[in-house]
């Protein structure tokens, strides 16, 4: 029973199993658009005209992708490791303060060049210190990490809205919010990069965070595939029995995974904080962390996936807004629906349609070899 | 006399909002028992008291829509099912896919039949559960302490209410008592042993799973239809972790499950009635903290501080019979 499934060439098994999920997903997302009364197809068109037909909306797929890069990664690499973090959100939530605090002690002081990396070190410490409980306590006690790291997106809900509220709120404001950033604290948008392609990305908020959300997938690859921390990362998700007679510390690997893990989530705070509002909201992750967990199933746990599925997650997002000025039933939370149904098909139900697919490969190698045997009738 | 009365109002609403955690805690012991671990509690929760809520509009029936409820709950329940028996997917993954459709689906269909803004039409008379009055409640309510008790606490609620505290010693007798209970506990320690026996684990496993489903819809159907008059957006909220918590914090027992749920929903209760008031000795506690309180409890437990909590051995891992 170690190989359940035949062999099936690469191609097969990276690139048409999961895209064969990807359209069962979106058949059925069509099936609920079409119970809502509209047509699948002008939804799909006004979807991607919305997403890519223009340059500020090209800005905006761009700026939501970001966020699902950070938290995509921050999924993928606890996968390999065989552990599965749930706790994306509250890590990002509790990471805005990693980002937040540096800006509003530095923003009248030093430029965005100095604040960034301040805030890049903050969020990530902060993220993968969120992270470290539960990676311990599945280390060291054995309670399971899925279930501490839903209960850290509870804890971390009910803790930022007492910092928000009874802390960083500026007195006699009502909204639950920091200040306003100054200059120091505002990334500076990319409009540079698309106009040199021609696109004007108006007001998109697309900035500087793409860019170290491409850094940080590169230095995922490399760490998952070219070190030794790696290696070791990716024996324990494939047998933890193997890596522990390989001398391999399991504790030791499951704090640092969590760690990066953490830490990758964390990173994403400063998308929305530093690149787009200028200030830390109430609830500002809206869900990201949860997309990356659809984001991670459909890229395969690859970098090379995991971007293209976050810049399809946020095609979905900016399109799923379009869509809804000209559709009014369609709201924003049919992406949700079809988030559910990626992961469902992609993740829960990934083996669904192996079975058929290694038959029909298996017959098409069986008429191969029965041509190359001659006379065989 | 004062304090007694307050404590009576605070008890009343620990029972009300403990009833959704009850039933959902019991749902996911069911199958958590068996070896299905279920953190899909809370769509399917939601999408019962959606489709509750939405029948009884339609219908004006109340039992038509607990109907509805119980139905859709199951389904999505045996979309779990497929996925994680037959199919051998991760459970983890699948509940996770099942809160998210659940968590669109409601509005989107909401927003499409009734243009309330994902709400369902507010419900009245007999398309809405009513309380019942315990038989002579009125008359001895003037007696001190046990009127007080039997008229305030114990009578005026739901039909949904009983049925969750019954439900309780019930669950306890089919899980130590009967056949099937046993073969359920054994299925969720050791299938292979079971299968060895002559019993189908993947029949068990799913019938275990439509009981998660049933016990979830009458959960979902409590929260749109007794509790409020109506389905709201999200309107779970959270709830079907707290059970996930409780069904921890109980460690898979069906009596420690009702306390368990008492507890947080006592917790609760107590963070409506403390907003901004003092307490003695410790001063103000930040209501987050409160609401904070049972995802805090259950990671000590869980980590082994007060006790320890074992869950079900093959919980999580799909069975592969020998080939």
């Amino acid at each position: 029973m170690s190989a359940p499934y035949a062999k099936l060439p690469a191609w097969v098994d990276y690139g048409l199993i999961p895209l064969i999920n990807l359209i069962v997903a979106f058949l059925v997302a069509g099936l609920v658009v079409l119970a809502v009364g509209e047509s699948p197809l002008r939804a799909a068109s006004l979807l991607i005209e919305g997403a890519f037909g223009y340059g500020e909306g090209i800005g905006f797929t761009l700026y939501y992708a970001t966020n699902f890069i950070f938290t995509g990664l921050a999924v993928a690499v606890a996968f390999h490791c065989g552990l599965f973090n749930i706790g994306g959100e509250g890590q990002a939530y509790v990471a805005g303060l990693g980002v937040a605090l540096p800006c509003l002690w530095l923003d009248q002081f030093a430029p965005w060049y100095v604040i960034f990396p301040a805030a890049i070190l903050g969020s990530a410490l902060v993220g993968g210190f969120w992270a470290m409980i539960p990676g311990w306590l599945q280390a060291k006690r054995g309670s399971h990490v899925v279930i501490t790291t839903i209960m850290f997106n509870f804890i971390a809900s009910s803790l930022m809205v007492y910092v928000l509220v009874d802390v960083l709120k500026p007195a006699g404001s009502m909204a639950p919010q920091t200040r306003t950033f100054a200059e120091g604290g505002q990334l500076p948008r990319l409009d540079w990069l698309l106009a040199s392609v021609g696109l004007d990305i108006g007001g998109a908020p697309f900035n500087m965070s793409f860019l170290l959300a491409l850094v940080a997938a590169f230095v995922v690859w490399l760490v998952i595939w070219r070190t030794k921390l790696g290696y070791e990362i990716r024996t324990m998700g494939h047998s933890p029995t193997a890596a522990s007679y390989a001398g391999i510390r399991q504790s030791r690997i499951i704090i640092i995974t969590m760690m990066m893990s953490g830490a990758l989530a964390g990173m994403m705070a400063l998308n929305p904080i530093m690149g787009d509002q200028h200030r830390m909201q109430l609830d500002f992750v809206g869900g990201a962390g949860f997309v990356g967990i659809a984001v991670a199933l459909m890229g395969r746990s690859h970098p090379v996936g995991i971007v293209p599925a976050a810049i399809l997650f946020g095609m979905l997002y900016q399109g799923g807004a379009e869509i809804s000025f000209e559709m009014p039933q369609i709201s924003r939370d049919m992406i949700t629906i079809i988030q559910g149904l990626v992961i469902l098909f992609a993740g829960a139900l990934e083996n669904m349609f192996r079975p058929a697919i290694t038959a029909f490969f298996a017959t098409l190698g069986g008429a191969r070899s029965d041509k190359s045997l001659p006379a065989a009738e | 006399m004062e304090y007694f009365d307050t404590l009576i109002v605070i008890l009343q609403s620990t029972v009300r909002v403990s009833v959704p955690l009850i039933l959902a805690a019991l749902a996911g012991l069911y199958s958590e028992r068996a070896g299905i671990f279920d953190i899909g509690l809370e769509g399917k929760m939601l999408a019962a008291a959606f489709a509750g809520g939405a029948a009884a509009a339609v219908t004006a029936s109340a039992l038509i829509g607990l109907a509805a409820a119980i139905f859709v709950s199951v389904c999505l329940a045996l979309v779990h099912g497929f996925a994680s028996i037959t199919q051998r997917g991760n459970q983890i993954v699948s509940g996770v896919a099942i809160n998210f459709i659940a968590l669109g689906a409601t509005v989107i269909l909401g927003q499409a039949w009734f243009r309330q803004g994902g709400r369902t039409p507010q419900l009245s008379g007999d398309s809405r559960f009513t309380t019942v009055e315990l038989p002579y409640a009125a008359e001895i309510a003037d007696i001190p302490v046990i009127g007080s008790i039997y008229s305030n606490l114990l009578s005026g609620h739901f039909m949904l209410t009983y049925l969750a505290f019954a439900l309780v010693p019930f669950t306890w007798w089919v899980l130590y008592r009967t056949r099937f209970g046993l073969r359920l506990r054994a299925v969720g320690e050791n299938p292979g042993a079971v299968d060895t026996a002559g019993i189908s684990v993947t029949w068990l496993r799913y019938r275990a799973v439509i009981c998660c489903g049933i016990l979830c819809g009458i959960a979902g159907a409590y929260l749109s239809m007794a509790m409020t008059a109506g389905f709201v957006k999200g309107m779970t909220a959270g709830k079907g972790f707290i059970a996930l918590a409780a069904l921890i914090f109980a460690k898979w027992k069906p009596v420690n499950v009702m306390f368990a749920c008492l507890l947080f929903g006592f917790l609760d209760a107590m963070s409506i009635r403390m907003q901004g008031n003092e307490l003695p000795i410790i001063g103000v506690v930040p209501v987050q903290f409160m609401q904070a309180l049972p995802y805090l409890l259950t990671v000590i437990l869980l980590a082994g501080f007060i006790g320890k909590a074992i869950p079900p051995r093959a919980g999580g891992v799909p069975y592969v019979k020998e080939r």
